[in-house]
């Protein structure tokens, strides 16, 4: 696979002062590296490491991933609309795992 | 014993009844089942959809090719499968790899493996709301009444059949669970058990592993058979795949 899917969910369009939900959603199996497979060999551990998020070029959400989260993981958090720009994502893990997604948010 | 006999013959539910699995989710459970937006499969029919529109590698015409847009054409195909297509019974993912290796000259997709689990979920996907088939060609009977004795068909160490649990148990409790009518109206779906999208056949293996059976072969015709019947048993009930279950 080139790019694991992401999904991306922002609404289109917000009043400046707003709170916007933003949803990202990414496929990864998530794998910590402790599970063994039916043979009894242990499964090479696969995990994303961490997930940022920038509106127009500056951070406003990070996150460090660790063992205990499940596959497919959803980061959901707020933010206060005050101008329209893009948002950028960015998954980064093992196996020089990396994934990028975009989504605008207009702000009226 | 002649009374317990017969009430033990039409222990199968009353269609008034029937419901789907997804009324013994858990408000956030079903949360995530009815919002896109939340739902892990709905990575799987992104995939899906690219799978539908991509040619493969060797030039092949790509699904939508033939069948055009699946929101028009497969927008109810989910809801007759499994079928027979020459003289196989087969079920959608079988479907799906019939039209791979011979109008796209690849190989099959293992059972269970990404792109076909993602393919299969797109097409499902479109008969989304649609009533399942009622099965009643006079082709299927054979298989349908084979699928039946399967059902009914006591197995494994435990030596439990089908029937036992879910047509005359269900609603009451398995470990903890509430034990379901077990109604394949959201496959393939997304179970959290599983990290993953899974087809019903990887289901029914699931139980069979349960009652400590030998389980049959994904793709088998007795899990296909088995997969045929439960269908035609929720007949009528509307598709929600791909559903999420815990």
């Amino acid at each position: 696979m080139a790019q694991a899917r992401t999904l991306i969910t922002v609404p289109a369009q917000a009043k400046r002062g707003e709170l916007v939900l933003v949803r990202a959603l990414i496929q990864h199996p998530m794998e910590n590296g402790f599970r063994h497979d039916e043979n009894g060999r242990r499964i090479a551990r696969d995990m994303i490491q961490s997930f940022r998020c920038s509106f127009n070029g500056k951070e406003v959400f990070r996150a460090d991933l660790q063992g205990g989260i499940a596959a497919n993981p959803l980061m959901q958090f707020t933010l206060l609309a005050q101008e329209s720009g893009t948002l950028e994502f960015l998954w980064e893990g093992d196996n020089n795992f990396r994934a990028q997604a975009k989504a605008q948010l207009l702000v009226t | 014993m002649l009374v317990a006999h017969a009430l033990w013959a039409q222990a199968e539910i009353p269609l008034d009844q029937r419901q789907s699995g997804s009324v013994l989710l858990s408000p956030s459970n079903l949360a995530l089942q009815n919002d896109p937006g939340l739902h892990p499969a709905s990575l799987w029919l992104l995939e899906g959809e690219a799978l539908w529109k991509t040619p493969p590698s060797n030039n092949a015409p790509s699904c939508a090719s033939c069948h055009g847009d699946a929101q028009t054409s497969m927008r109810d195909v989910a809801t007759r499968y499994p079928r027979p297509r020459g003289a196989q019974l087969q079920n959608l993912e079988g479907q799906i790899n019939q039209c791979r290796v011979q109008r796209q000259h690849q190989p099959a997709w293992p059972w269970e493996s990404a792109p076909l689990l993602s393919v299969t979920s797109w097409v499902a996907h479109q008969a989304k709301g649609k009533a399942i088939d009622d099965f009643a060609s006079p082709h299927l009977k054979a298989d349908l009444a084979a699928g039946r004795d399967l059902f009914f068909q006591r197995m494994g160490q435990i030596n439990l059949s089908c029937a036992q649990c879910h047509d005359q148990r269900w609603g009451q409790k398995l470990a903890g669970v509430v034990i379901p009518q077990a109604h394949p109206t959201g496959y393939p779906l997304y179970r959290l058990e599983w990290q993953g999208v899974g087809s019903l056949q990887r289901r029914l293996r699931n139980c069979m592993n349960a009652v400590r059976a030998e389980p049959y072969a994904l793709g088998s015709l007795e899990l296909t058979r088995l997969e045929l019947y439960l269908m035609w048993r929720a007949r009528g009930m509307p598709l929600e795949a791909p559903a999420l279950r815990p």
